[in-house]
């Protein structure tokens, strides 16, 4: 965990009653607040709430994926939610990472059918999550 | 390792920007 935080990150800390100001620029708005942002401030990704390491650490890597996403590296996005989708399955964060990886797949390819084979996964898979029900309009 | 957080943003953005790296920020209310 700490070790991928500082390869990727670099961490900070921002206490409601030190720096509300922050709170207030940034729009956060409950704690614990996350938010990714890239070296421009551009946000990439936020969750809120207290979450388990291992699942924090999910919501990371998803970060980091929106981030290689976000700058059109779909190669390495495409990577990087697949391996959040394949190595932590049991994640709450796995639907999520799959449908992005399906999403960044499209992006690379340029071939629709990346969309429609993973709709084809959520009838089998997280059938019940939110992110089975955003792929199915993909269903051929 | 443990974590080192910073608490000066302006510092973070420099820093991110000069070793190509995310910014994290955790925004609490947990003693500091």
């Amino acid at each position: 965990m700490e070790s991928f935080i500082h390869q990727n990150f670099v961490p900070v800390k921002i206490h409601i009653k030190e720096q509300p100001q922050l709170f207030e620029r940034f729009g956060a708005q409950w704690t614990p607040t996350i938010q990714v942002l890239d070296a421009e401030g551009n946000k990439r990704h936020q969750f809120e709430g207290f979450l388990p390491a291992d699942d924090f650490l999910a919501q990371l890597r998803i970060a980091t994926a929106h981030a290689a996403f976000a700058r059109q590296q779909w190669d390495e996005a495409e990577r990087l939610f697949s391996s959040v989708a394949e190595e932590l399955p049991e994640s709450d964060s796995a639907p999520e990472a799959l449908y992005w990886a399906g999403v960044a797949r499209y992006k690379r390819t340029g071939d629709a059918s990346a969309l429609g084979q993973t709709a084809e996964q959520f009838k089998r898979r997280y059938t019940q999550s939110t992110w089975a029900k955003k792929a199915s309009v993909w269903a051929a | 390792m443990p974590i080192s957080w910073t608490t000066n943003v302006d510092e973070a953005m420099s820093d991110a920007r000069s070793n190509r790296k995310l910014l994290l920020f955790d925004f609490n209310a947990a003693p500091m």
